[in-house]
């Protein structure tokens, strides 16, 4: 047995207030299990996102169309990865696809993780990246040239005929993706929402709110990378573009605001036989975390922000640096949020009579060091997919619409 | 001396019966015992136990047992079952302790005002009929046996601690070495050859009762038959098959 596991619960114990079931001073879900939402949330709002240009015809966010795609899908490579570092016997892991138990939230997860990768974000990918990646085999060298070839899996068809059907099947695929995006985040919610043993989870609104707080951190993350990176490249931000993400954005983090305050009015107003212990936990343990962190500084101060700038004519620069600031601190909210779910929900014993502690370690597989590198892989895994697939070259390239006309 | 050797010879001899009969006893056990094993139908059994909360004294001897027989690792963070001491103080409030003194750990529960009653809560799986646990694992790893009793194959266990967050009673813990769940099976591998659970069997003063909910005819049945009972957090609907007479309403 691990010696320092053992020393770790024993000063655990010591924080621990009230009564507790012996078997719960560990918190089971760590800090992997509160990135992986935050992870398949940023690919869901990403995708959705994406979808808005597609199905909705928002012409301003066409700019950030491909480079949503490709967070999304750099973001979904690395979602599985805490999941998978946090089991007792990742080397079982296959068993979820071989042996699915079909009353599991949880078993459904490789088969809803499969269903967006490959099906919708990959595919659609595909069909939108085919002809340029033709187009620039053409006029590439080695090893680029084969590169795009084979992404293109050796098509070669620049018909208008063929050109029509990419767009087609784009326009398809991202119809089926909204409600795959949906699934895939609302069934990360169900995963907390059902479970009937914890007050603090069980909640039918648990899958929407999570589905609204994905969106929510979905378009602020590509506004942000979108305000890095264009300026890395020297070029000018489309601050239409910038401004009806923002607006978006905004909508996303008022329904995602109501949903949550509805959620506490409505567990404040029930008073049911865990609303002692959940007030403990808010209080005490999730003070920073939830009031200051999530609702103050992640929600209530990015609105307000925003509301400035809708009401006030602030000059570019100005707007630029307020929805900066504006994006990381929901950013910041939303991380808040899954903390206070996931590590939050298991802070208090179902014997609704005490409070255990969470300690988050530096080093190891569990710690603070392995979270923000799986946090900074999928941004690696974005540059590369930048580089091989550049989304911007759409500018200089006409499009199936374009070329068709 | 014939007849002195005589009876000498018949003498040893009776003697020497007489010391194999209770070898013979033990070597008719062990056959029984293996023949029950092997003729083992879990079809035909569906196991239940009931806890007498006034027999308790809270002695722990259940929880060393259960911990010797089961080799669940002796830190007080692992448990099987164990013990839970509880005090209703003033004006009904409950306060409640874990009775391994590890887990106290120097604090005295803050006993202000006077003790109205105080009792002790054997605390185990309570091997629901409806077993979230069972539920949610994403593999099939926790099962219901025929017999009524929920298990986890540690071979197909990913360890993924879902069913420690759906059990509504604590019952689960990750086993630190093997690193998958682990919970109390009633002494499977004891109960399948005609045995008690361990921690039944060791009980001094009989507050546990195990027996096959389906025979009219026992000490179980009898419980059932005789008290007023109680399953904990009923309204989850998760249908435990472990009773409780005269428990105490705080008791959660």
């Amino acid at each position: 047995m691990n010696q320092a596991t053992i020393d770790t619960l024993y000063e655990l114990l010591r924080q621990v207030t009230g009564f507790i079931y012996p078997n719960e001073v560990e918190v089971h879900w760590s800090i992997l299990i509160v990135l992986y939402p935050y992870l398949t949330g940023l690919v869901a709002g990403a995708f959705i996102l994406a979808s808005l240009v597609k199905v909705f015809n928002v012409k301003e966010v066409q700019a950030v169309y491909r480079l949503a795609l490709l967070t999304a899908l750099a973001f979904l490579l690395i979602a599985p990865l805490p999941l998978l570092l946090h089991l007792g016997h990742p080397e079982r892991s296959y068993e979820i696809f071989l042996n699915p138990n079909f009353t599991s939230a949880m078993a459904m997860f490789g088969f809803v993780y499969a269903w967006y990768l490959m099906v919708v974000l990959v595919l659609e990918i595909w069909f939108t990246y085919r002809r340029d990646l033709i187009q620039w085999s053409q006029q590439e060298k080695f090893p680029m040239r084969w590169l795009h070839r084979i992404i293109a899996l050796f098509s070669n068809d620049l018909s208008e005929r063929a050109l029509e059907f990419d767009g087609k099947m784009v326009k398809a695929i991202t119809i089926i993706g909204i409600p795959s995006a949906f699934l895939l985040h609302g069934y990360v919610g169900f995963i907390f929402g059902s479970i009937k043993a914890n007050p603090w989870w069980s909640s039918v609104l648990m899958p929407i709110v999570f589905l609204f707080s994905a969106i929510v951190s979905g378009i602020a993350l590509v506004i942000l990378l979108y305000m890095i990176i264009l300026p890395l490249r020297g070029e000018k931000i489309d601050m239409q573009c910038l401004d009806k993400m923002s607006s978006f954005l905004f909508y996303a983090v008022i329904v995602d605001f109501s949903l949550e305050l509805l959620d506490f009015i409505h567990r404040l107003y029930e008073s049911e036989e865990s609303i002692r212990i959940l007030g403990e936990l808010v209080m005490n343990k999730l003070f920073v975390s939830l009031g200051i962190i999530q609702v103050l500084l992640g929600m209530l101060l990015p609105l307000g922000i925003i509301v400035c700038i809708k009401l006030f004519k602030f000059n570019e620069e100005l707007r630029k640096l307020l929805y900066f600031v504006s994006v990381i601190l929901i950013q910041l909210g939303i991380l808040a949020t899954r903390w206070n779910v996931v590590i939050g929900g298991q802070m208090f014993s179902k014997s609704f009579r005490g409070l255990t502690t969470y300690k988050m370690g530096l080093g190891g597989i569990e710690g603070l060091l392995m979270s923000l590198a799986l946090l900074a892989m999928p941004l690696i895994i974005l540059a590369v997919f930048i580089k091989v697939l550049p989304p911007w070259a759409k500018a200089q390239a006409p499009s199936p619409e374009q070329a068709k006309s | 001396m014939d007849s002195n050797n005589m009876e000498r010879r018949t003498f040893i001899g009776k003697m020497v019966a007489l010391l194999l009969v209770p070898l013979g006893g033990i070597g008719a056990l062990i056959r029984n015992v293996a023949a029950a094993s092997a003729d083992y139908n879990p079809a035909e059994h569906y196991y239940g136990m009931g806890i007498q909360i006034d027999k308790c004294i809270g002695c722990g001897r259940c929880v060393e047992a259960c911990k010797d027989e089961n080799e669940v690792p002796r830190e007080p963070f692992f448990f099987r079952t164990w013990v839970e001491r509880y005090f209703i103080v003033g004006d009904n409030e409950a306060v409640v302790q874990n009775l391994d003194e590890r887990l106290v750990n120097g604090k005295q529960p803050g006993l202000e005002g006077e003790v109205m009653r105080s009792f002790f809560v054997p605390k185990l799986c309570n091997q629901c009929d409806k077993p979230p646990c069972v539920q949610v694992c994403p593999v099939t790893a926790t099962f219901k046996t025929a017999d009524g009793v929920i298990l986890v194959d540690d071979h197909r266990c990913l360890g993924c601690r879902y069913c420690i967050q759906a059990c509504p009673y604590g019952a689960r813990y990750l086993h630190p070495v093997r690193k998958t769940a682990d919970k109390c099976t009633f002494c499977y591998h004891r109960v399948t050859k005609g045995l008690n659970p361990a921690c039944v069997e060791i009980c001094p003063t009989q507050a546990r009762i195990f027996g096959d909910l389906r025979i009219k005819a026992s000490p179980l049945t009898r419980f059932k038959r005789m008290n007023k009972l109680h399953r904990l957090k009923p309204s989850l609907n998760t249908e435990p098959k472990v009773f409780y007479s005269n428990l105490d309403g705080e008791v959660r």
